[in-house]
C-alpha cells in the first residue's frame, strides 16, 4: 500500500477545509477537544489543529490531503508532512486582500521548507467582492510560471481542478529532468 | 561468576532493584525478541546505556535527540569517525556549537529512554557482568535507579492495560467514517498525525509502527487514544495470509517512470470523482 500527500494551506479561513471536503471520500471527524486522557500522558506533546481528507486512488493507492495552517509556529509538523509530500496548495481568500500579504509569507516559508510543485487557490471566487485573478497575482507577487486558479471550495469541480494542475505540474516537472 | 537468566523469570524492575540497591557496577546486557540492549551501570547509578542496532556513537545519540540535524550527524560522522565521543564533545563545546549541559542532557535522555523501553520487554536472556565498563573514550553520565524503576512499573502496568484493548498488531485501523459529522479541526499530536495518515485497512497496526518508527508501546498507546476518540476503528487486515509488503511512500531518486506512473495514477482518479 503506498501512500502520498497533498498540503493544503493558506491563511485562516481561507477555504481549506471546504476544499478537502469537497474531494475526501471521509469526514474529517473531529472534536475541538484533545484525544483521551489516556493520550495525553503520552509526553509533553503539543497538538496541531489540522484537518485531514482521503483519496482512495486504487487497491495499491491512497492520497491524503492535509489542510494546515501556515504560521510559522506550526513549522514543526512539516517534518511529518514533508514525508511523501507531492506537492502543495496555497489558498487565498479572494474577498480578503488584507490577508494578501500573510499568504505570501506563507508562500515563501512552505517553498523554503520543501522544494515541491505548488499551484494557489484563488477561492471565494464566485463572490462579487473577489479579486480578479490578476490583481491576486499582482498582490501576491506571483512568478508568472506559478499557476494561479479561481476556486469555489464547496465546488467538487473546481477543487479537481486545482489538484488536477497541481499534478499536471508535477508531471511536467518530472518530464523536464527535475523531481526528487 | 555473572548473574544470569530470562526476563521471564526475573523482570527487569527486579533486575535494577537489586543493582540499585546492592550499589552495583558492571554491564546488563539483555537480549531481547528483536534487538539486544547494554546498559551499564556504576555504583547502582546508569552510567551508560546503548541498544544493538544504533550505532551509538556521541552524533547519533545529538541527532536522536534532535541537538544536531541529519544533515549534520552525516557531516560528523564522516570528518570525526576516528574521534572518541570525549573528543567530540570537547570539540563541539569549544567549537561553542553545543554547551556541555546540551550534550550531557541528550545522554541522560536517550539512556533513559531505552531503559524505559526495557520494560516492555517480557523475554529475553539477560547477563550481568560486574566491573565492566563502557570504553575509555565514551561519555558517561550518573542516574539514579529510582525514579526509572517507578516509573518503569506504572509503564508495565499501562502496557498490560494497553496489550488488552489492543491484543494484537496483526489487525488494522481504519479512519472512522462518520456521515454528517461537523467539520471541524483535528488537534492531534505529531505521532497521531503521523499514525492516521497510515490508517488503511491494507496496513497492519505493526507497519504503521515499523513505518513511523514507533515501538509497540508506543503505537498501543496512540492507538488506543485514537480509538477512544472515534477516530479510528480496528478492523481485519484486508490481505490476510501473505506477508504484507511494507507501507512504500513517493518513489524518489532516479526512478522516475514509476513516479511518472503514480503521478498518472492519481490524474485519473481525481478526473473520475
Amino acid at each position: 500500500m503506498q501512500t502520498v500527500k497533498m498540503v493544503v494551506t493558506g491563511p485562516f479561513n481561507a477555504g481549506k477545509t471546504a476544499f478537502i471536503k469537497s474531494v475526501s471520500e471521509i469526514d474529517v471527524v473531529a472534536t475541538e477537544r484533545k484525544i483521551s486522557a489516556e493520550a495525553e500522558k503520552v509526553k509533553d506533546t503539543t497538538t496541531v489543529a489540522m484537518d485531514f481528507g482521503r483519496i482512495t486512488v486504487d487497491d495499491d493507492l491512497v492520497l491524503y490531503l492535509f489542510g494546515t495552517p501556515g504560521q510559522k509556529r506550526f513549522d514543526f509538523m512539516w517534518e511529518i508532512l514533508s514525508e511523501g509530500m507531492l506537492g502543495f496548495i496555497v489558498m487565498v481568500d479572494s474577498t480578503r486582500p488584507e490577508t494578501f500579504r500573510e499568504a505570501r509569507s506563507i508562500l515563501q516559508t512552505f517553498r523554503a521548507y520543501a522544494p515541491t510543485p505548488y499551484v494557489v487557490a484563488a477561492n471565494k471566487q464566485d463572490m462579487n467582492d473577489a479579486w480578479e485573478l490578476n490583481d491576486i497575482r499582482l498582490a501576491l507577487r506571483l512568478d508568472p510560471k506559478i499557476k494561479l486558479l479561481p476556486c469555489i471550495a464547496q465546488k467538487k469541480d473546481t477543487v479537481k481542478a486545482v489538484l488536477l494542475e497541481l499534478l499536471y505540474s508535477i508531471l511536467a516537472e518530472m518530464e523536464s529532468g527535475g523531481g526528487r | 561468576m555473572a548473574l544470569k537468566g530470562n526476563l521471564r523469570d526475573f523482570t527487569i524492575t527486579q533486575l535494577l532493584n537489586l543493582i540499585n540497591l546492592a550499589q552495583k557496577t558492571g554491564v546488563l546486557v539483555i537480549e531481547g525478541p528483536s534487538e539486544h540492549a547494554t546498559i551499564t551501570f556504576r555504583q547502582g547509578k546508569l552510567a551508560y546505556a546503548q541498544t544493538g542496532r544504533e550505532d551509538g556513537s556521541l552524533a547519533f545519540i545529538l541527532q536522536q535527540t534532535r541537538k544536531i540535524s541529519q544533515s549534520q550527524y552525516r557531516l560528523l560522522r564522516e570528518r570525526t569517525a576516528q574521534m572518541s565521543d570525549k573528543e567530540l564533545g570537547l570539540l563541539l563545546i569549544n567549537a561553542g556549537y553545543l554547551s556541555q549541559d546540551d550534550i550531557l542532557t541528550s545522554l541522560q535522555n536517550h539512556f533513559v529512554e531505552i531503559v524505559r523501553g526495557l520494560f516492555t520487554w517480557g523475554d529475553g536472556l539477560f547477563r550481568f557482568d560486574q566491573d565492566v565498563f563502557p570504553a575509555d573514550g565514551k561519555i558517561t553520565v550518573r542516574l539514579d535507579l529510582e525514579n526509572l524503576i517507578i516509573e518503569g512499573s506504572r509503564q508495565m502496568r499501562e502496557w498490560e492495560r494497553l496489550q488488552e484493548e489492543i491484543p494484537s498488531l496483526e489487525m488494522a485501523l481504519r479512519v472512522s467514517e462518520r456521515p454528517g459529522a461537523n467539520m471541524k479541526n483535528i488537534n492531534l499530536s505529531v505521532e497521531e498525525w503521523r499514525v492516521i495518515s497510515y490508517a488503511s485497512p491494507k496496513n497492519t497496526i505493526q507497519q504503521i509502527a515499523r513505518t513511523t518508527k514507533m515501538t509497540d508501546l508506543e503505537i498501543r498507546r496512540v492507538v488506543y487514544g485514537l480509538i477512544q476518540a472515534g477516530l479510528v476503528e480496528v478492523v481485519r487486515p484486508e490481505a490476510p495470509g501473505a506477508k504484507p509488503p511494507p507501507i512504500r511512500q513517493f518513489p524518489t531518486g532516479s526512478n522516475k517512470e514509476e513516479q511518472k506512473s503514480l503521478v498518472n495514477r492519481l490524474i485519473s482518479r481525481i478526473r473520475s470523482l
